[in-house]
């Protein structure tokens, strides 16, 4: 049974020119212990169904889905007090903004410990012991120590470990990553993707990652959907995307890598496909 | 160079395309405030009626009645349909005084609002601009200003200049001045180390054409919500210093004097003080709502663009 | 080939702190870097955030004045903190902003952003100034009926492509390019790498690429400097960096980019399947 089964999602948002599509019918699962990477460009709609998942978009966002069920549950049956139950708990986000996802009033201990106690009901020591734990796990140093640091004091690579540490908190089932590395530099990135894949395999937990770069799926995927404005353009395991792409897109989006450039130019597909006409 | 002003909605009268545009999403955002749109219907009204006063009005505001003197409203016991809001206590109507009076509380929310804006503007881009002792010394200047109370200091000028409308005027453009001066200083910090400043100086712009040409122009919206609420409260100060006898004079039919020459019938004929109050109540209240409006209206859309 | 950009034994130092309880320290952004351009050719200068490499972009726009050492541009000395910038040096040297969301004025019409530098820098009239403008929307592929809209009207990469206009309006020889494509989708940054290219080719152009993207800095630069902490670490021929480096954070930087090519992609399932 997969872990996440979702059938036909559809999100749009109310705008003042009317309702706008950003997910057009969009079938996605993901298996226990299984990484799937959502790769798309802005637009795509990449984030926006993982949000829809997560129950966190604004009131003018309507969701409509023919399943959309995890571990067994129905989540659109659910009211939001029961959903919040799960979501934090068993399905957790880490997002593209290490700083801005942190409050900076608080300290990180405290942080961590806000998610132990609302979703575990641990007391106080329990807590601040899981909490050094969960920074051991994540690679901080002197984690005793960090606990009472601000978020303003740490780097951004340390911020994203910190998300992480209060990610997998509960040990949730599923984690979904929204362009985790993004905001950083390549050997931040390169650490904090080897952290997420140990992190899943070790505790066996989905992960979902969403991105727009085509290394990072190659470095992390056991299987790929691509999006392009909001549909699934192709579906595929890692190797057979990057060995044999089936839609033309997939195979314009890989074409375009510079490490892929074998003549003077890049090999572009044309303006009108990727660029909105202006004004648009 | 093409008009640079862009940011002000309202200012477009050259319908080109995006200009429209811009303005019908401008109202899109304004009109879903009811509020806003209520204020502006009043005041639009109270507009109307400034300008063609002597059409509305049905006497002259400084006529006197000998024999009405203090006679009630209309609909009340021993009023006259020729009176319709009554007359004050040396027998001139009421509702024409009023109405001429809109003249004065517009003209001057106007011309204190302008007064301010312009020297609040300057002050602010030239802090905001150059830091260092420029911005210490004008912001401290502007930070005892704001140390007093402003109707005091407002009181305090005008016993200095000599009571009177424009030294009023002056008095309260002073006071409300230093509110722009900040905000102005506050968005030229923030934009000026926008990168697309960076390239107008790149391209060689000189300091002046920085200031004035790229970081004003994105500097409007603020300061459109500050002028509209700067209007009703130079509205309110100008009332307050006339009703103490240090803004226009009698006979004026100026709302805060009107209320000050009739402070002493309060309980004998109430109306003489109810309506100038309800006057200045009305149109303090339209324009607030409108600069929420305005508010509302212009904030996202600077995030937007 | 003549040498377009020189820069020798360059430094640049902040002065931060000195506040009321706290003594002023020195940050040294640039511990004195060397490079030189020849005309045509790119420079890449790689490294991670906080490495001075957007400070020695700065420099070398002439927007902030080296601390110390020599700034060389078509053989002129050019010192701004000493003798201010002539209108002739602002020309030759120009830039091009990582977000194009930030580097357009809102409020400017696109007639009037690329217009600003000629109305400053040259006497040329109305009519001329938008003949030049609406050469370079066509060269750089955008067409005249852009010319009156405004910025937040377009997408990123078109947004890009009217930086890099407004950049040519002045025929510059030099071109400072700070992360230009970082910000842009896939499939746009192609477009954008094979503009700049097309426009290097033409103008003879000479660029400073500036970016932290080593697949895309492989694919334009032809000298390559890395910079770590203020220091270039590693400077040279892009050949010989990327296939022999010898800084160990070079080694470090190579090592962390992830590879995007189906050996590698096989290479990760064995270990795991292991």
């Amino acid at each position: 049974m997969p872990l996440l089964d979702i059938k036909n999602l559809t999100v749009s948002f109310d705008t003042s020119t009317g309702p706008f599509l950003a997910v057009k019918g969009i079938d996605l699962s993901v298996e226990p212990r299984e990484v799937l990477a959502i790769v798309g460009e802005s637009g795509s709609g990449k984030s926006v169904s993982m949000l829809a998942v997560m129950g966190l978009l604004p009131s003018s966002a309507t969701v409509t889905a023919d399943r959309m069920s995890f571990d067994g549950i129905d989540l659109l049956g659910l009211d939001a007090a029961e959903r919040r139950k799960i979501v934090g708990k068993d399905i957790s986000m880490i997002f593209q903004e290490p700083i801005a996802s942190l409050n900076p009033c608080f300290t990180v201990g405290f942080q961590i410990e806000e998610v132990l106690r609302f979703h575990m009901g641990m007391d106080r020591a329990q807590r601040r012991a899981r909490a050094i734990e969960l920074l051991t796990l994540v690679g901080i140093p002197e984690p005793a120590e960090r606990l009472s640091s601000y978020p303003h004091q740490m780097s951004g690579g340390q911020c994203q470990r910190v998300m992480i540490a209060i990610a997998i908190a509960c040990n949730p089932k599923l984690l979904i990553a929204d362009e985790p590395t993004t905001a950083l530099d390549v050997t931040i990135q390169k650490q904090i993707l080897d952290l997420l894949v140990r992190l899943q395999a070790e505790y066996g937990m989905g992960l979902i990652m969403i991105t727009h770069n085509m290394g990072v799926v190659a470095e992390t995927a056991d299987r790929v959907i691509v999006q392009y404005k909001g549909t699934k353009m192709e579906e595929a395991d890692v190797l057979s995307l990057f060995e044999s792409p089936k839609s033309n897109y997939t195979r314009a989006l890989l074409s375009a890598l510079p490490d892929n450039a074998t003549g003077d130019r890049l090999p572009t597909v044309s303006d009108m496909m990727f660029e909105p006409a202006p004004g648009a | 160079m093409t008009d640079q002003s862009a940011g002000l909605p309202a200012a477009a009268t050259v319908p080109t395309g995006p200009r429209q545009r811009a303005l019908s999403e401008f109202w899109h955002y304004f009109s879903m405030n009811t509020g806003a749109v209520i204020g502006l219907v009043v005041f639009t009204l109270l507009v109307l009626t400034a300008i063609f006063a002597p059409l509305i009005a049905p006497h002259m505001p400084d006529e006197q009645f000998r024999d009405s003197l203090l006679t009630p409203p209309m609909w009340q016991e021993g009023g006259k349909s020729m009176f319709i809001l009554g007359t004050d206590a040396v027998g001139r109507d009421m509702l024409s005084r009023l109405i001429y009076g809109a003249r004065y509380s517009l003209f001057i929310g106007l011309v204190v609002v302008v007064f301010a804006l312009v020297s609040g503007i300057i002050l602010g881009v030239l802090a905001g601009y150059f830091r260092g002792w420029v911005d210490t010394l004008i912001m401290r200047v502007m930070d005892i200003i704001l140390a007093f109370p402003s109707l005091l200091l407002a009181l305090v000028l005008v016993a200095i200049l000599g009571p009177g409308l424009f030294n009023a005027m002056l008095a309260i453009a002073l006071v409300l001045q230093p509110h722009f001066a900040r905000l102005t200083r506050a968005a030229v910090m923030a934009e000026k180390n926008r990168e697309y400043v960076v390239s107008a100086k790149v391209a060689g712009a000189s300091h002046l054409r920085l200031m004035l040409v790229t970081i004003l122009p994105n500097c409007v919206a603020p300061l459109i919500v500050q002028a509209t609420l700067s209007f009703s409260n130079a509205i309110l100060e100008a009332a307050a210093l006339g009703f103490l006898g240090m803004g226009a004079q009698p006979p004026t039919p100026e709302w805060g004097t009107m209320l000050a020459t009739a402070r002493e019938f309060i309980l004998r004929a109430p109306w003489v003080v109810t309506f100038p109050g309800l006057a200045i109540l009305i149109t303090v209240l339209a324009i607030n709502l409108i600069g929420d409006g305005l508010r509302d209206a212009l904030d996202p859309k600077l995030k937007r663009s | 080939m003549s040498v377009v950009v020189e820069g020798k034994n360059i430094k640049r130092d902040y002065h931060v702190g000195g506040g009321m309880f706290r003594g002023a320290r020195t940050v040294h952004a640039v511990k004195g870097v060397s490079f030189s351009v020849e005309q045509g050719k790119t420079l890449a200068i790689v490294g991670e955030s906080g490495c001075g490499k957007s400070t020695l972009a700065r420099i070398i726009t002439l927007i902030d004045p080296a601390t110390s050492g020599d700034l060389l541009i078509d053989g002129h000395k050019v010192d701004i903190a000493k003798d201010g910038l002539s209108k002739e040096m602002r020309r030759k040297v120009q830039i091009v902003f990582q977000n194009p969301y930030g580097s357009l004025n809102p409020r400017q019409k696109i007639g009037d952003i690329l217009g600003e530098p000629l109305i400053i820098n040259t006497d040329k009239p109305a009519e001329e100034r938008r003949d030049l403008a609406h050469a370079m929307l066509k060269k750089v592929g955008l067409g005249p009926e852009h010319y009156n809209r405004y910025p937040h009207m377009f997408s990123g990469g078109q947004r890009q492509r009217i930086a890099i206009a407004r950049a040519l309006m002045l025929n510059p020889r030099l071109l400072v390019l700070d992360e230009p494509v970082s910000a842009l989708d896939l499939s746009v940054q192609a477009q954008v790498l094979n503009l700049l290219a097309d426009l290097q080719d033409e103008f003879e152009l000479t660029y400073v690429f500036i970016s932290h993207d080593l697949s895309v800095v492989r694919y334009i630069a032809d000298d390559v400097m890395v910079m770590y902490f203020g220091e270039a670490v590693e400077y040279g021929p892009r050949d010989e960096v990327f296939s022999n480096p010898q800084h160990s954070y070079t080694k470090t930087l190579f090592a962390a980019t992830p590879r995007a090519d189906v050996a590698s992609i096989k290479a990760r399932l064995a270990k795991k399947a292991a």
